[in-house]
């Protein structure tokens, strides 16, 4: 059980929770490598974490139990960034603007675009230059 | 040798053997130019991308009592009323009403002409909301209603410009990033973006109009429609290749059909951040294979078109004519170019994955004998050139 995994999740604040630092305890008391993509916690706002852990099942696990105590929702499945295939025209406008080849050309002879979610870092540059509106982002 | 009776009556018959100019490449390859033209009956062409000189007409149908249409929207995008009573003219790069445009640069263009097009395509309910000063014969002064594409008496795509023969390579020379038609182009070239089907493009397959003329009949997103006039800009005077491929701009075809028959998934809003709106359509367009030399030029490959790097920071806006130089369309679908010993990452604003998806559907048009092909009955310029405005003096 000590090899290392990483997870890539969401973690949404209820109001007041920003004031406690979750983050400082995850690394600090659970020994996870915490990579935070974006944030926006606000004072008497609600808020969002996306970021990655990487440690042992062992470690990440106690780390959720305890993140769970403050009244946030973990959401492991949940998707920041999304690329909705059938509004995408596969133009390949977005490729150059994709800092992590997420966003990539999955057939040369036809020139399809796909979207590997596990590398988009959420930088959130293809919302912005899509004409198509095809990627999207949960907040 | 062929003629257009005899392809047509093959098409008829069910047996005509249709390839798509991305096919035709290799199969004259393999079967060499003399079998190949006595075989093939069709390429077909197609491109997908912006094309910002598209709109429709629209007819509404009289209310009672009648209204004169003088101001119109349709989901708040202004229509042009100058033409009969509840005729309208949807253009495709017509902006929201009260969209901040620019105001706060750069400006997102969320929804506009291109977009009430896509959805009224779609099928969807739009609001028509219409002002008048009223007359005799129209009394109404003002109108709001709900309708779908099924409760208009007409709606027809009138586009006065669509695929360009070849296209530019933008690049930003100036150290600001700049918002264009052609994209986001960062400073001092750090990326650059094309926009066409290259070897699977209408006219670089017929690059001398040879086919593809006044009358000749295309697939317009899904429907059977025709050329209806030489496009705006066209201009068959360019420098070209020895082969007769343009290396810049050049013809351009003027499209209408119902669009009623349309696919809603070859029309499709454009929004282009800090620039503005537009209209992406999937376009096919059958080369009949009269003779030899048609199919040699349906057989033009990547490698062999080349597209002018424009510098959009500057020359274009001062339109000053500069070239930075000529790519090929393979090295622009490879991703990286070299602009004078830079490399540079390259964008495409055009599909080449909807226009090949395009040309396949027109070839199983063809094949299951669904789409006839028209003979032009007028031939688009050769020897015109694009003029420029020129700014002048009222004379006294």
């Amino acid at each position: 059980m000590n090899e290392t995994v990483t997870k890539k999740m969401m973690l949404f604040f209820p109001r007041c929770e920003c004031e406690k630092p979750i983050i400082y305890h995850l690394v600090k008391d659970h020994n996870l490598v915490v990579n935070v993509y974006r944030a926006k916690v606000t004072p008497e706002e609600e808020g969002y974490l996306v970021l990655d852990v990487t440690g042992t099942e062992d470690d990440i696990e106690r780390a959720m139990a305890f993140v769970k105590t403050f009244n946030v929702t973990i959401n492991c499945t949940g998707k920041g960034v999304t690329w909705d295939e059938s509004r995408c025209t596969h133009c390949g406008y977005c490729i150059t603007h994709c800092p992590t080849d997420a966003l990539y050309i999955a057939d040369e002879a036809t020139r399809e675009v796909a979207f590997n979610e596990a590398d988009c870092i959420e930088c959130l540059a293809c919302i912005r230059v899509c004409p198509f509106g095809a990627c999207a982002s949960a907040f | 040798m062929k003629t257009y009776q005899q392809i047509n009556d093959r098409i008829e018959s069910g047996k005509a053997v249709v390839l798509t100019a991305d096919e035709i490449i290799g199969y004259v390859e393999k079967k060499g130019l003399a079998a190949a033209a006595e075989e093939v009956d069709v390429v077909t062409t197609a491109t997908f991308g912006p094309m910002c000189s598209s709109g429709c007409v629209l007819n509404f149908g009289h209310s009672k009592p009648k209204i004169r249409m003088s101001e119109a929207w349709v989901e708040d995008v202004l229509v042009y009323t100058g033409l009969a009573a509840v005729d309208v003219y949807l253009g495709a790069t017509q902006l929201r009403h009260a969209d901040p445009a620019n105001m706060y640069h750069p400006g997102e263009f969320r929804y506009g002409g291109g977009h009430v097009i896509e959805d009224l395509v779609a099928g969807k309910t739009l609001q028509l909301f219409a002002l008048s000063y009223g007359t005799d014969c129209y009394p109404r002064r003002e109108i709001r209603t709900y309708f779908t594409i099924e409760d208009l008496n007409q709606a027809t795509m009138v586009n006065p410009r669509n695929c360009y023969q070849n296209y530019n390579v933008a690049i930003n020379d100036s150290d600001k990033t700049i918002y264009t038609y052609m994209g986001l182009l960062e400073p001092n070239r750090r990326n650059a973006n094309y926009c066409s089907a290259g070897q699977l493009s209408p006219l670089l397959n017929d690059p001398y109009y040879e086919t593809i003329g006044m009358g000749t009949k295309v697939w317009l997103a899904g429907a059977h429609g025709h050329v209806y006039a030489e496009g705006t800009q066209h201009a068959g005077a360019v420098a070209r290749t020895p082969a007769g491929v343009p290396k810049g701009g050049a013809g351009t075809l003027a499209l209408t059909a119902d669009m009623k028959q349309m696919r809603p998934e070859v029309v499709r809003g454009v929004s282009l951040l800090g620039y503005g709106v537009s209209l992406a359509l999937g376009i096919g367009i059958p080369i009949p294979v009269l003779n030899e030399q048609i199919l040699k030029r349906t057989c033009v490959r990547d490698r062999d078109i080349l597209a002018p790097v424009v510098d959009y920071g500057t020359d274009y806006p001062q339109n000053t004519g500069r070239v930075i130089g000529h790519v090929n369309y393979e090295q622009l679908r490879s991703g990286r170019i070299k602009v004078e010993g830079k490399d540079v990452a390259v964008g495409s604003l055009s599909s080449y994955c909807k226009a090949l998806e395009t040309a396949n559907l027109l070839a199983d048009e063809i094949r299951a004998g669904d789409f006839q092909l028209a003979r032009p009955i007028a031939s688009l310029a050769k020897e015109n050139k694009m003029k420029p405005l020129v700014i002048r003096q009222k004379e006294p």
